[in-house]
């Protein structure tokens, strides 16, 4: 007799997945302080980073003739930076809560898990990036949406970063304890210099571009520029952005489930909390 | 995996849990114990701070990965394919909480789901009846009071209708009556349910009521095991708590602890 004959249990339910994503759900439609919270900070930034569009256009002609490149990258960094903070914050309820326990007893797996960390971190992103995007329209007469299609390439690759950087900060949470709960809101900003979110790549010294270059973001971003500048995608960047995300992608989901594994090992996920 | 039709509720061996490494200091929470929970019983495992219960329960969960042994759950190894088990099992502990931001039905419910269950809607109001929890199901989980937290524990143990039930001291922080109350619905749902329970406990009571076997455990290992009864008769004893003061000054008095011994425990603990 094979155990799933014994009683039925996908190996991958959608059901699961909703639950925990109605979970995180009921958290947030809970609090009033936290939606606010998830577009106040873009919103913040649109507006700061669009009066320095403002400005700059009118006494630098590489900014004049990018119609919002600035704008259009501070909304993109932040796609970047809420993806990944939706799932590592997700994650962190868990262990404010000291849920881990019961979630693993139940038929919860640890990829659908990982699925509902990736629906809310879009869901989350979406509540915070968008009405950012839409007010930079009123306020700059910049539609960020101007971008096209080549904006939902970009976004795709950006928020596709941020889960890998959330992944990895969960397996070093769960390796590390809360201790290392400071990583979360920290890490996506070790990669801000070296995206090229606000310059192009050659800025950097030669050592660093090639650092740089590693990067699916600073590709995103030099595609992005590409569009504003010139008005043609840059596919070349395009296919470098996504075949680095899918390294990056399977060597962290590598690391997470090395480090599930572990907390098993150690009985982390019953003693890990607040 | 055994093959057995009817295999038993739990079937543990030489399950060995240890901790750290030996550069570091090694612990040995669980140290090679083996034992066997019919179905539809109650098991009751007894010991002091520390003498591996919730090691072992967290093992028999797949919480927690053993260092070597076998755990099999209605005939399934925990370790290899515990996801064709779980949807049979469920768990209480008030040491791991639910959410205190949701609701006590927002969290049923989010179990309910998980659980794969039908008609979610129905069976937390269901629950939520049984246990006195109906006019609590809108209120944060996190405002509750121990007893009621309690409550709402045990309705997510129960929401699936576990056949193994593994609790960690139910009844921990609660007033008499209120822990009285639990250990009544605990029962009747063994009995109505068929259900098997295997649960840690400090309160001996508790174990004498519940319990149709004990496994006393002390420093990892299980020293005695019996029902109720034939523990008392066989230190001379008046009740578990005798029993089970006779077993941890065993260990204070620097005696060994074997497994299964047929050694007189009284005289070795006076």
């Amino acid at each position: 007799m094979t155990p799933t004959a014994l009683h039925p249990n996908p190996t991958f339910s959608p059901r699961r997945v909703g639950a925990m994503v109605l979970r995180y759900w009921y958290l947030l439609r809970g609090s009033w302080p936290r939606f606010l919270e998830l577009a106040y900070w873009p919103t913040m930034q649109m507006i700061l980073w669009g009066f320095i569009n403002q400005f700059m256009a009118s006494s630098s002609n590489w900014v004049a003739n990018g119609a919002g490149v600035l704008v259009s990258a501070v909304l993109l960094w932040d796609v970047l930076f809420r993806g990944q903070l939706g799932v590592s914050v997700s994650f962190l309820e868990e262990m404010w809560s000291r849920n881990l326990g019961h979630l693993f007893v139940s038929p919860l797996r640890p990829g659908e898990w990982v699925v509902s960390l990736f629906t809310m971190s879009l869901i989350r992103t979406i509540i915070g990036v968008v009405p950012a995007a839409l007010l930079a329209i009123p306020f700059f007469g910049y539609s960020v949406f101007s971008l096209g299609l080549p904006l939902a390439a970009f976004f795709v690759n950006l928020i596709l970063l941020g889960w890998s950087l959330g992944l990895l900060i969960v397996a070093m949470i769960l390796r590390y304890g809360m201790g290392a709960e400071g990583l979360a809101w920290i890490v996506v900003f070790m990669l801000a210099p070296i995206s090229a979110v606000y310059y192009p790549v050659s800025v950097l010294p030669e050592w660093l571009q090639w650092v740089a270059l590693s990067l699916p973001s600073s590709h995103v971003f030099e595609g992005m520029r590409a569009v504003l500048f010139g008005g043609a995608m840059r596919w070349d960047h395009l296919a470098w952005a996504v075949g680095l995300n899918a390294v990056y992608m399977a060597l962290c989901t590598l690391v997470f489930l090395y480090s599930f594994k572990q907390a098993r090992v150690r009985g982390a996920l019953l003693q890990t909390g607040e | 995996m055994t093959q057995d039709a009817n295999p038993p509720a739990i079937h543990v061996e030489t399950l060995t849990k240890r901790f750290g490494t030996r550069k570091d200091g090694e612990v040995t929470a669980v140290d090679g114990i083996s034992f066997t929970v019919a179905r539809g019983s109650v098991t009751g495992l007894l010991g002091g701070n520390g003498a591996g219960k919730t090691t072992t329960i967290s093992m028999l969960l797949g919480l927690l990965l053993p260092t070597a042994g076998r755990i099999e759950v209605l005939g399934v190894d925990m370790v290899r394919h515990r996801h064709a088990v779980l949807p049979r099992m469920n768990f209480s502990s008030p040491y791991v909480e639910l959410p205190h931001r949701l609701t006590v039905r927002e969290n049923l419910t989010v179990y309910g789901h998980l659980y794969g269950l039908s008609g979610v809607k129905r069976r937390v109001e269901e629950l939520a009846e049984h246990l006195d929890l109906t006019r609590f199901l809108e209120r944060p989980s996190g405002g509750l009071s121990a007893g009621q937290k309690t409550r709402v524990a045990l309705a997510k143990a129960l929401l699936n209708r576990p056949e193994v039930l593994l609790l960690d001291e139910p009844t921990a922080s609660l007033d008499p009556d209120t822990a009285d109350w639990i250990r009544t619905y605990l029962e009747r749902y063994r009995q109505e349910a068929g259900a098997t329970v295997l649960l840690a406990s400090h309160n001996m009571l508790e174990v004498e009521r519940l319990c149709d076997e004990v496994l006393m455990m002390r420093q990892g290992r299980i020293v005695d095991r019996g029902t109720p009864s034939a523990l008392l008769a066989r230190y001379g004893r008046g009740s578990l708590e005798e029993v089970f003061l006779d077993i941890a000054r065993a260990r204070t008095n620097g005696e060994g602890a074997d497994q299964g011994s047929d050694r007189e425990p009284a005289d070795a603990a006076e």
